[in-house]
């Protein structure tokens, strides 16, 4: 029984019609990639299962549970953490306060071994919290989204791109830390440009191309795939 | 003593004592005021009402504004509709027969009517601009300031029209006399001006508080986070028409007549200013922004026209003699909020993170400058 199930989804902007009938499932303790090119409808299929999109036809389940319908601020309360596409942290908000509203949906107000768990994942976070979260840099950025996310304490943690923008350096820093929250039991479904790092830690992979999915493997496989070498890995 | 004082009691040492010291003796100024009004003869026992009243319209509008950063140029709408709320439940002229026949609503009663209703013409507005933001809210919302008025002009049955609705009732409390001695008004509006502050500044820390600030800042960040963007944004609202309510039927009392005019489009404006003026976000801040405006408005076009007329008469000039300064004043406001936009675009007394905002260019990174472009994008996809 996968975790996540996303079944024939068909969303639009407008009349254009982004995602063509995208079906994929993420199992319990997965980390599953989405790659592909620009516009491939990576990101909108991550907003789709966030509820911030609606598809036309098609569903969403998340452990049996019909998600088509639940507004975007009702998902989080489901499981579903999502690290929207260029971070998208409170610029103005302290560090601490980032986290805090990371933890707004929860009910149960026990939120120090969250923090605990963010700190020791993040320790450059930990020695920033009184900053204003827009101050940090953009490694700081990216690594304070995830960890918002993380104080929802999801089922399911859906990243958009976290290496956007980052020095390669902290790229490798950012994967390796998805790898540690996965191995800590966390189920992750990553969308990436950069295929090569997304194929190094995903235990399978989708490829995207305009809004279907082209072809579907484990992660070790599609790395050696010809097709997926020359369009996504730059090799010849 | 923390459990109910909040935000404001939580700062710590120093900070926390100069707090309590400043704030009790503002509060034992403001309550003390007809006493030494008396003493020193100011005679502004009749000018400080509406300068008080004035600092609640602008709490409310900093709970829309300033905390949840919906631009909101009608407000004087829902002070209108506090004011004829009054007025129907309490005149002998009102549209309501049982009431104009001789049995009036209780003025504090009426108070809270007005207010709920206020509130209720809130969500009304609040409804239909869920999906505006920005540029778009404020047309609006200025849509509905005009909208209001023309209503009250144009409906002479319920409202008497241009006419204006008198007399009004007066609140009835045993021995004290509301019909013929200002300060009793005085008491009761600073009263509501007290628990006015202690309202919003409860919520700025609250729960809603901190919802309101995240939506302020982006809007699909906040969804994703759990915020529910159409009741956090109702509500704000609301909770702001209510204060404009209490404020609108205390004024539509105190003055005995209310016409349409009162509450034009220049009334939202002067709120707008005293906020913004003030340093939106930061309650003091309000206040002190308020009680500027009003006391410039009030008090100190005053003395300079009375200065200009003595100039006047010594060197025999009858266009001086006869010069009202309060008359330009829309013209002196524009060009001091153009100068405080110039200057200090954060207000006199920022909160702040509002501060941060208005600064954003040169505190932040670059990082945060990419960020907000990123937004910019998605906005006009």
């Amino acid at each position: 029984m996968p975790l996540l199930q996303v079944d024939g989804v068909h969303t639009y902007y407008g009349n254009i019609e982004a995602l063509k009938g995208i079906s994929l499932t993420v199992e319990q303790g997965e980390i599953v990639t989405l790659i592909g090119s620009n516009g491939a409808g990576k990101t909108t299929t991550l907003r789709t299962i966030a509820g911030v999109l609606r598809p036309r036809q098609g569903s969403v389940r998340m452990a049996e549970r019909d998600l088509t319908k639940v507004p975007a601020n009702q998902i989080v309360r489901m499981g579903i953490a999502h690290s929207p596409e260029g971070r998208r942290i409170f610029a103005r908000m302290t560090v601490k306060e980032n986290l805090e509203m990371g933890a707004y949906a929860r009910t149960d107000k026990d939120l120090a071994p969250d923090f605990e768990r963010v700190y020791t994942l993040f320790p450059r976070i930990k020695e920033r919290l009184k900053q204003r979260a827009g101050t940090l840099s953009g490694g700081e950025q990216q690594m304070l989204a995830i960890g918002r996310a993380l104080m929802a304490r999801p089922k399911v943690l859906l990243l958009d791109e976290p290496s956007m923008g980052l020095a390669p350096v902290l790229v490798e820093l950012v994967f390796r830390t998805i790898q540690e929250i996965n191995a800590q039991g966390m189920t992750v479904l990553l969308v990436e440009q950069n295929a090569h790092m997304a194929l190094s830690i995903a235990r399978r992979g989708y490829v995207l191309q305009t809004g279907t999915i082209v072809l579907t493997d484990t992660a070790a496989k599609l790395a050696q795939n010809e097709m997926v070498r020359k369009a996504y890995l730059g090799e010849e | 003593m923390r459990q109910t004082l909040g935000w404001w009691y939580t700062a710590t040492g120093a900070a926390r004592e100069r707090r309590v010291w400043g704030t009790g003796a503002v509060i034992l100024l403001a309550l003390l005021f007809p006493l030494i009004n008396g003493w020193l003869h100011l005679g502004w026992e009749a000018k400080v009402i509406p300068i008080a009243l004035f600092i609640i319209l602008a709490l409310g509008l900093n709970v829309v504004v300033g905390f949840a950063g919906l631009l909101d140029l009608g407000y004087a709408a829902f002070f209108a509709i506090g004011a004829y709320t009054m007025a129907f439940l309490t005149s002998t002229v009102s549209p309501i027969a049982f009431v104009r026949e001789g049995h009036p609503v209780n003025f504090f009663i009426a108070m809270f009517i007005s207010a709920g209703v206020a509130a209720l013409f809130g969500v009304l507005l609040g409804a239909p601009t869920l999906r505006l933001r920005g540029d778009y809210l404020a047309i609006v919302t200025l849509g509905f300031g005009e909208i209001v008025p023309l209503v009250i002009k144009n409906t002479p049955d319920l409202t008497k029209g241009t006419q204006g609705m008198n007399p009004i009732g007066y609140p009835e409390v045993p021995g004290v006399l509301f019909a013929v001695d200002p300060v009793p008004w005085y008491y009761l509006i600073v009263v509501v001006l007290l628990v006015s502050v202690v309202i919003t500044g409860r919520l700025r820390t609250a729960r809603i508080g901190r919802a309101w600030a995240a939506m302020r800042e982006d809007e699909v960040a906040a969804a994703s986070m759990g915020i529910n963007l159409v009741t956090t944004k109702l509500f704000a609202f609301s909770l702001g028409a209510s204060f404009s309510g209490f404020a609108g039927s205390i004024w539509a009392s105190y003055l005995q007549v209310i016409a349409p005019e009162q509450f034009d489009f220049s009334v939202s404006i002067f709120v707008l200013c005293m906020i913004i003026l003030g340093g939106l976000g930061n309650i003091a801040g309000v206040i002190a922004g308020g009680v500027l405006l009003g006391g410039v408005d009030r008090i100190l076009f005053d003395w300079i026209s009375g200065g200009v007329h003595a100039i006047g008469a010594a060197i025999g000039n009858q266009d001086l003699q006869l010069m009202d300064v309060s008359r330009s004043r829309q013209l002196i406001f524009g060009v001091a909020l153009v100068f405080m936009m110039l200057v200090r675009p954060e207000g006199l007394f920022p909160s702040a993170r509002r501060r941060a905002e208005l600064h954003a260019a040169e505190e932040l990174g670059e990082g945060a400058a990419q960020q907000e472009r990123a937004v910019f994008v998605e906005v006009e996809n």
